[in-house]
């Protein structure tokens, strides 16, 4: 039914993602298609890494992980945003082109009252995406 | 199986080698994440606290004890622009000094961002944020203001002791106009090409290559690095940023209160609107929420797209004025003043055996702790966005293009106001709003009142100055955001918005409370400890670059 799932992943709250990347692993093993795990990053140094491609390095090492967990097939995507507070959702709408995925499995807080004036990610991505996506709740 | 070679797709061109710093610091490990009711929150600890409650803390004392306050930083100011005129001079003159031998050192090569890395941003983006972040607003000001004070002034403060064009009563000298406006234009331009923006310059490589080569937060401490060691995490790394938040607050919120006087001034002189605290107030939460809107679309989305827009009307205005004034008399005033400034200042730069104490020490000295006072804020901006130039690149695109461009703005501005005043004397209205009753705030759109369409051309005018104060506001608050977020730019919106709103707040409560003026003098003060900070910091740029250049 899909070609390949798209997981965005924030790699330093990884253990609030788990439910989502559980989920999606499933999700991979039952259709048997590969994930892309997208992370986004600043070009300036972050908690995670001094540079981008250092940033690239850790996601692929949490690809693997992710792939030898499951048993399933995985890569990483680096998406940069200048200002990734603001620009994630579109970082993650090009991402979804350049995967080349066609089903997107996300992680989502649970809405509170500001999401009625800053919409959340999933929440904007599912709006504005021209494939499915997944929203899991935390 | 993981797809190996998919590994790093996303990263346009490999970053290539750079000499990282070795730290145990990670970015963020002083932080507080917590989740204040729906608001997340992502704060250095304690930066974010004492910038904010410095803040407040003045802020009240400004409107608790306003004759103190104004009477202290009254005083504060011209006595350390008097006292200290000579090492503003010096250090101006080192920033310059060194920024030139870098770029043709061979250290120039150094790429920021790595040998590989590409440049973030095209051209116009990239120099119009150069502009808009924090020398626009200065531009609609002192364009007219500047020169056609120098030309005309009675109060004895001319450049280097020029010829005044004027006698007592008013009446043109013609055999000392040359002369006059030889200098008024050449001594404006020196205060507006190299200098500044050798001192933004220092700032914003410093960053960067700490940043971007080094992998070090982006933060004001970052630079300190190669002085202060591991230290830099601790307490003298707070000292800086927070000096560097509050300086950066302070000055733009009270420009912001100035600024929305200024606007209110226009807006009286062209449509009549009477000047009181309420239209002030009100062009403020006008201001304020438009650089909320754009910070709230970030980066690319609004600082940049607003940054552009201003750059183009800025645009129009200037081919406006060169053509209606008169294109070829520009041209040829920009040439003169091109040459009279290339003549002048290394005159005007020596600090020693100088008469001129009212130009030396009231203006230059003035602008230099200004400019100084507001690098933080303005390196770390264009820090942010030059990434992936090398370092001749940088410098030739944030000091010499600029610095024409600026003199050429003064040529058109300042030129075209003091033709005016040589061609009708007694019925400039820049003459009369500058020299005769000093209305600074009306002497562009009296200016502009002298050529045609004016009604139309001062409502650009007050729409350019509106807007240069957005596109400072903004690139400010995205810069206070990252510095109490412990160099962090993905901290959570809330906090920018919270940083920008604040800025307003701050405005508003000076302008009704008074006290713009004295808290104004006092962010100016700070250009002293600062130029300490930027002399350290051609230093420590000097440090970097050496094991930087090893990669080129």
């Amino acid at each position: 039914m899909f070609k390949r799932i798209m997981v965005p992943v924030d790699l330093a709250h990884v253990e609030r993602l788990r439910p989502a990347l559980d989920c999606a692993a499933d999700l991979a093993k039952h259709y048997n298609v590969p994930i892309s795990y997208v992370g986004v990053t600043s070009p300036s140094p972050s908690k995670l890494a001094h540079n981008p491609k250092e940033f690239g390095e850790k996601l692929g090492a949490f690809a693997k992980e992710e792939a030898s967990n499951h048993g399933i097939e995985t890569s990483a995507h680096t998406a940069i945003a200048h200002d990734p507070t603001t620009e994630v959702d579109d970082a993650l709408i090009r991402a979804i082109d350049e995967t080349g995925a066609d089903f997107v499995v996300m992680a989502s807080h649970v809405p509170n009252v500001m999401d009625y004036i800053w919409p959340s990610n999933g929440g904007k991505l599912a709006e504005h995406a021209k494939c499915s996506v997944m929203v899991v709740r935390a | 199986m993981a797809e190996e070679e998919d590994v790093s797709t996303g990263i346009p061109v490999p970053e290539g080698a750079s000499d990282i710093i070795d730290t145990d610091y990670e970015i963020g490990q002083d932080n507080i994440e917590a989740q204040l009711g729906p608001f997340g929150l992502d704060i250095h600890n304690p930066v974010f606290l004492i910038s904010g409650l410095s803040v407040v803390a003045f802020v009240v004392y400004a409107l608790l004890a306003p004759d103190q306050a104004a009477a202290f930083f009254g005083w504060l100011r011209p006595a350390l622009t008097s006292t200290f005129d000579g090492f503003f001079l010096i250090s101006a003159n080192i920033f310059v000094i060194f920024c030139l031998a870098l770029i043709v050192s061979p250290f120039g090569a150094v790429r920021l961002g790595g040998v590989d890395a590409t440049p973030d941003y095209g051209y116009a983006g990239w120099f119009s944020m150069l502009f808009a972040a924090g020398m626009g607003i200065g531009l609609m000001f002192f364009g007219v203001l500047e020169p056609a004070y120098y030309f005309g002034t009675p109060w004895g403060d001319e450049p280097l002791g020029a010829v005044r064009p004027f006698t007592e009563d008013g009446a043109l000298i013609p055999e000392n106009v040359e002369a006059a406006k030889r200098m008024a234009l050449a001594a404006t331009s020196y205060h507006w090409a190299l200098h500044p923006w050798a001192i933004y310059a220092v700032v914003a490589l410093a960053l960067s290559l700490f940043s971007y080569n080094k992998g070090l937060p982006l933060s004001i401490r970052s630079a300190f690095y190669p002085i202060l060691g591991e230290r830099v995490w601790g307490w003298w790394g707070h000292m800086i940023d927070i000096i560097a938040v509050f300086a950066t607050l302070f000055g733009l919120a009270t420009s912001l209160g100035l600024g929305a006087q200024q606007a209110n001034a226009g807006l009286e002189f062209v449509y009549g609107i009477p000047t009181n605290v309420t239209v002030q107030v009100l062009l403020i939460i006008g201001i304020t929420l438009l650089a909320l809107i754009s910070v709230v679309r970030g980066l690319d989305g609004g600082v940049k797209v607003l940054s552009e827009i201003n750059m183009i009307v800025a645009i129009a205005l200037l081919l406006f004025v060169v053509f209606t004034a008169g294109a070829v008399g520009i041209f040829t005033d920009f040439g003169k003043t091109l040459v009279a400034y290339v003549q002048e200042v290394i005159p005007l730069s020596n600090p020693f055996g100088r008469e001129d104490d009212g130009y030396r020490e009231g203006w230059t000295a003035f602008y230099w702790a200004w400019w100084i006072s507001w690098s933080p804020f303005v390196g770390m901006f264009i820090a942010r966005v030059s990434r992936g130039r090398t370092v001749r690149e940088f410098l030739t695109c944030v000091l010499i293009i600029p610095s024409l461009v600026c003199i050429f703005w003064m040529a058109v501005f300042g030129g075209t106001a003091i033709n005016d005043m040589i061609a009708n004397v007694d019925a400039s209205a820049v003459k009369a709003n500058v020299i005769d009753a000093y209305k600074p705030e009306l002497s562009l759109f009296a200016m502009l009142d002298s050529l045609p369409l004016a009604s139309i051309t001062s409502t650009v005018g007050i729409v350019l100055v509106i807007v240069f104060f957005v596109t400072s506001s903004d690139s400010g608050s995205l810069v206070i955001d990252t510095i109490t977020a412990g160099g962090k730019v993905d901290a959570p919106v809330p906090q920018r918005v919270f940083w920008c709103t604040f800025e307003g707040l701050v405005a508003i409560a000076l302008l009704i409370g008074g006290g713009l003026g004295s808290l104004q003098a006092m962010v100016i003060s700070t250009g002293l400890p600062f130029t300490i900070v930027l002399l350290l910091m051609c230093w420590c740029i000097f440090k970097g670059l050496m094991q930087e250049y090893k990669h080129v």
